[in-house]
């Protein structure tokens, strides 16, 4: 079976007269909630950039919209109003499946929990994607192998995550959102399970990611020591962007 | 993604094999009943089966399955053999009479009278003596099962084996004295009596007094003729029941089917398998896939598409319904084997496979539709709610 092509993203964004340094561009962004008896306004009116080559923090108190916002940018919830495009591309206006491939090719995603398949080994974990995208098991495998080398865990390629620290398990996890070489990488609350200093140890693994080939890292926390790894921090608050800084001494409390 | 599916599914191993249990038990359950319920079913018409040779059955119209006789006038014998297209017709006894051990014991006997001239109806395989010996005086011919067990006397010692019947050995029919010169095997019938074959001629005299003994006429069609057409025209010219051997035999399992429990009590185990397997397999199933929800979500917002999902709850659904099966019914078939020379009837024939692998393939089906449902439905977002 023949590898995926790679997304041919800049030329469609160029079309669409999307600035080339631009990842991702959230403008009057509002999720609204109408499961509950009472609407929840997830987000009220985002306007946010996150530029390629850059790790943008999302940060804010517990339901400000932080995690809403990355699902609407990752293509995984539709907005209510506003647009969010990503590389050019609307995700409002794709289909369901059209969407999720978009997903499978120009997202990677690290989360809290880390989600790895616990009876997979570590390199079978990190070759989910590109398992999902068909490619040959042998080659998915020898590029997962290489993504955890990247991560500093090439000798732990056939251990369980049971088998694994917590860092152990969200170093596979980025590896993971690597390895499929997603031009935007998403992170819900990626130390929040984890130690200071393995916590910075998986901070410094994400920002040494996001200097490479343009690729753009969001990332949603609540840890304030890993702040100081952010180019720019968007601090939230009741679904809105009330701040965004280049420095974490600049938020105000 | 099939190699994520099978890990993902043998991973959770206690799941695992509890899938696969309630689907081996569901599958043993049912394609044992089932084989146990055919088992029975084909002994109510054994005796039809081990007659052989004749295309047609004449009979009482009365008549409603194989020991049921409605003896019928001598003279029948003469009408059947005058119908066209009969090449020849011979009479034949059938009643249950009780037989005197050597031991003193009585047991009831299936007593066979066969026409003396051709002894046809006769049993196909002989263990010792020959067919013809029954036309020895006071000749005898019992089925080796019931040499071996009901017919067989006493142990000569206290705990010793009990002695089976012999050729030279006699018996007591109804007060007459009976010599067996032949051991033959026949299938099992349904009530299980010791068989005795003996001459048509005998049969009579060992039966009660009776106006009428003629139990039925088996017959023979002509080369080229077709037995159900002959079969119609014995009707029409006799006014008796005629029927092809496997309209006896059909009618027969209806009689069966209609008028006993049996179809009701097998039904019920063969239907108390199904909601077994629906109950453990198919909950623990869908346990399964709800305990598996979030991966299946990460996979979701990582872009596998909801086809590729489906494919792979049907490619686990398919791997534990394929083992449980054959579990189940290796375990069915094993059964079958061990009580192969009980009282046990057991008969496994290549359709009850099918409808057994139908039902476990509905049960996996049905556990792997509604899991497939929970998953659809599922939003990707859920693997963002630490």
């Amino acid at each position: 079976m023949a590898a995926p092509a790679p997304p041919q993203l800049a030329p469609r964004a160029a079309e669409a007269g999307f600035p080339p340094e631009l990842a991702v561009r959230c403008r009057g962004v509002t999720k609204v909630y109408t499961e509950a008896v009472t609407p929840v306004h997830a987000l009220r009116g985002v306007d946010l950039d996150v530029r390629r080559g850059e790790m943008l923090m999302l940060v804010g108190p517990s339901g400000c919209g932080k995690t809403t916002l990355i699902s609407v940018m990752a293509g995984i919830l539709d907005p209510t109003e506003g647009e969010c495009t990503v590389f050019g591309q609307d995700l409002s206006a794709l289909g369901n499946r059209a969407r999720t491939a978009f997903r499978g090719h120009a997202i990677g995603f690290v989360f809290q929990a880390y989600n790895l398949l616990p009876s997979l080994s570590a390199v079978e974990n990190a070759a989910v994607p590109l398992l999902i995208a068909r490619l040959p098991r042998r080659e998915a495998l020898a590029r997962a192998a290489a993504a955890l080398g990247r991560v500093g865990l090439g000798e732990r390629l056939n251990s369980r995550p049971g088998q694994l620290s917590g860092g152990q398990q969200q170093r596979v996890a980025i590896a993971r959102a690597l390895v499929h070489d997603p031009q935007l990488i998403v992170c819900d609350e990626p130390t929040s399970a984890l130690d200071h200093e393995t916590g910075r140890t998986v901070m410094e693994i994400l920002a040494d990611v996001a200097s490479d080939d343009g690729r753009a890292l969001v990332v949603v926390t609540h840890d304030a020591r890993v702040f100081e790894f952010a180019d720019r921090i968007a601090r939230m608050d009741d679904g809105r962007i009330v701040q965004v800084v280049t420095s974490p001494a600049e938020l105000h409390p | 993604m099939n190699l994520v599916a099978w890990k993902m599914l043998v991973g959770d191993r206690a799941k695992y094999i509890g899938i696969v249990m309630g689907l081996t038990f569901a599958s043993l359950l049912i394609t044992q009943q089932a084989a146990v319920f055919t088992g029975l079913m084909t002994r109510s018409f054994n005796a039809i089966n081990d007659a052989g040779q004749p295309d047609i059955w004449v009979m009482d119209p009365q008549v409603q399955y194989i020991d049921d006789v409605k003896p019928l006038q001598d003279t029948e014998l003469m009408r059947v053999r005058s119908v066209p297209g009969v090449d020849w017709a011979v009479p034949l006894y059938k009643g249950l009479l009780k037989a005197r051990l050597a031991s003193g014991a009585f047991q009831t006997c299936n007593v066979v009278g066969l026409d003396d001239a051709s002894l046809i109806g006769g049993p196909a395989v002989m263990v010792q003596g020959e067919l013809a010996d029954l036309r020895r005086a006071e000749g005898i011919i019992v089925d080796e099962v019931g040499a071996h067990g009901k017919l067989s006397g006493p142990p000569l010692v206290p705990g010793g084996p009990r002695v089976p019947v012999e050729v030279g050995d006699t018996l007591e029919i109804n007060d007459h004295r009976a010599r067996v010169v032949g051991i033959c095997q026949v299938s099992r019938t349904f009530q299980s009596q010791p068989v005795i074959y003996t001459t048509f001629s005998r049969a009579t005299t060992f039966a009660p007094r009776e106006r009428k003994l003629l139990s039925f006429v088996l017959a023979e069609v002509k080369p080229g003729e077709q037995p159900a057409e002959v079969a119609q025209r014995i009707e029409a010219v006799t006014e008796l029941k005629a029927l092809t051997a496997d309209e006896f035999k059909e009618l027969t399992v209806r009689y069966y089917l209609k008028y006993t429990g049996i179809p009701i009590n097998f039904g019920m185990a063969v239907v108390l398998g199904f909601i077994v397997g629906v109950a453990i397999a198919g909950q623990t199933f869908f346990n399964f896939t709800l305990d598996n929800l979030r991966h299946f979500g990460a996979l979701k917002a990582m872009g596998a598409p909801d086809g590729m999902l489906l494919r792979m709850i049907l490619l686990q659904a398919s791997v534990v319904g394929a083992i449980g099966y054959g579990l189940g019914v290796g375990a069915a078939s094993l059964m079958g084997w061990l009580t192969r020379h009980s009282e046990l009837a057991f008969r496994l024939p290549w359709q009850l496979l099918v409808i057994s692998a139908g039902a476990v393939a509905f049960i996996c089906l049905a556990s792997a539709v509604v899991s497939m449902r929970k998953v659809i439905q599922l939003e990707p977002a859920v693997v963002f709610k630490g």
